[in-house]
């Protein structure tokens, strides 16, 4: 049993660019302000749009298809943790992109797709409920990170240490 | 009797119409602006300005403006935006602290529209304007509204690495809202 070509897809390209955002989000930040920092302000508002588009076709895919089942030999309390964690996942891969186009609105600097799409802002510009969604966004991006050490680190040891397919059937060539 | 009534009447009326508009509410007035960042609009504003304003809708070709806006006021959304626009790469804030404005020619274009004539300064640098205002009396006040469309290029604003025009564009509307008490 393995994964849909799609699902397999989506999660290593979506791997790619989350970590991507993520290094480009804490870079750009603490540059001085330039031509070049708006530049990569924009493409990681790009990016990030192209983030939420994907993880909702993501989940839409996911409804759809049935993952493989969790290896039996995994204690109940294990795999619970496993769902939880994938859930979680879920829910920040939506939340992280969702409150950075709300801090953008709040801001005053609206996210125009690839800048020729204006996405809506959906709060009027106001400095601290921009500043409060700043704090929002990075620190759902602390969690981010630790869950994904977390989701990293369990792949592994089911590679290594329980020496089951967790992680070979997310591979393209199962 | 009626006839003293009707010259009584006429002669408010028409005293009310000679008002001349002065004192301009800083409160209720407002210089704001809209830049594009790689196409997508910017608003930003200044807090602080001073001005003169003689203002006589009955003999609008006689109306003097002056406006001088402080440019270390500015809000550009951004604290970091504030800071770098005060440098010496856009307003210089330190050899050039203000912007001024000041009227020539006043057009009347019919009903309570105008156009402004004047000259601009910025960071030492003077560019002839021509700026279209509406004008609306109110009790005892009037209220200017207006808008025009300058080149930052032309005054220099933004040099460097800013000069190319793809991440800030060339093109910077001012928009102002002017309240003022008759005397
Ligand atoms: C899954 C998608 C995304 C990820 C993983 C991500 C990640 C990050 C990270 C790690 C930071 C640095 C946080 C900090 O140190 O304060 C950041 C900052 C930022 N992100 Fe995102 N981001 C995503 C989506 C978005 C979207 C969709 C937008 C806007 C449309 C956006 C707008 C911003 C902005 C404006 C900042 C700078 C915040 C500031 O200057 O205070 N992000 N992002």
């Amino acid at each position: 049993m393995s994964y849909t070509k799609t699902a397999k897809a989506l999660h290593w390209l979506m791997a790619a660019l989350l970590f991507g955002l993520l290094a480009l989000g804490f870079y750009m930040q603490d540059l001085p302000l330039s031509p070049e920092k708006l530049q990569l302000y924009s493409w990681h508002k790009w990016a990030g749009v192209t983030a939420f588009l994907l993880v909702a076709f993501r989940l839409f895919w996911r409804l759809a298809h049935r993952p493989p089942a969790l290896p039996a030999s995994m204690p109940k309390r294990m795999q619970f943790a496993a769902h939880a964690g994938h859930l979680l996942l879920y829910g920040l891969m939506i939340a992280i992109p969702l409150s950075g186009w709300l801090m953008s609105s709040a801001k005053g600097f609206q996210t125009v797709y690839f800048g020729v799409l204006p996405i809506p802002d959906l709060l009027d510009k106001n400095k601290e409920i921009g500043d409060l969604l700043a704090l929002v966004h990075k620190s759902l991006n602390l969690l981010f990170i630790a869950v994904l050490a977390g989701h990293i680190g369990a792949a592994l040891k089911h590679h290594f240490i329980d020496k089951d397919d967790i992680l070979t059937r997310m591979l393209p060539k199962h | 009797m009626k006839k003293i009534i009707l010259a009584l009447a006429l002669a408010t009326a028409f005293s009310a119409q000679a008002v001349e508009y002065t004192q301009v509410q800083p409160d209720k007035s407002a210089i704001n602006f809209t830049y594009k960042q790689m196409g997508v609009a910017v608003d930003g504003k200044f807090r602080k300005f001073t001005s003169q304003l003689n203002f006589d809708p009955t003999k609008p070709t006689t109306a003097k403006a002056t406006f001088e806006v402080e440019l270390a006021s500015v809000d550009t959304g951004a604290p970091e935006g504030d800071q770098e626009v005060a440098g010496k790469p856009w307003f210089n804030t330190k050899a050039f602290p203000t912007a001024k404005f000041v009227s020539g020619a006043v057009k009347p274009l019919g009903g309570n529209k105008y156009e402004v004539g004047g000259q601009l300064t910025i960071k030492g640098k003077t560019q002839d304007v021509v700026v279209p205002a509406t004008f609306t009396p109110q009790v005892n006040t009037g209220v200017f509204d207006g808008s025009f469309t300058i080149r930052r290029a032309d005054f220099s604003i933004g040099e460097g690495s800013w000069a190319k025009f793809d991440i800030v564009a060339n093109d910077v509307v001012i928009k102002f809202r002017i309240t003022a008490n008759s005397k």
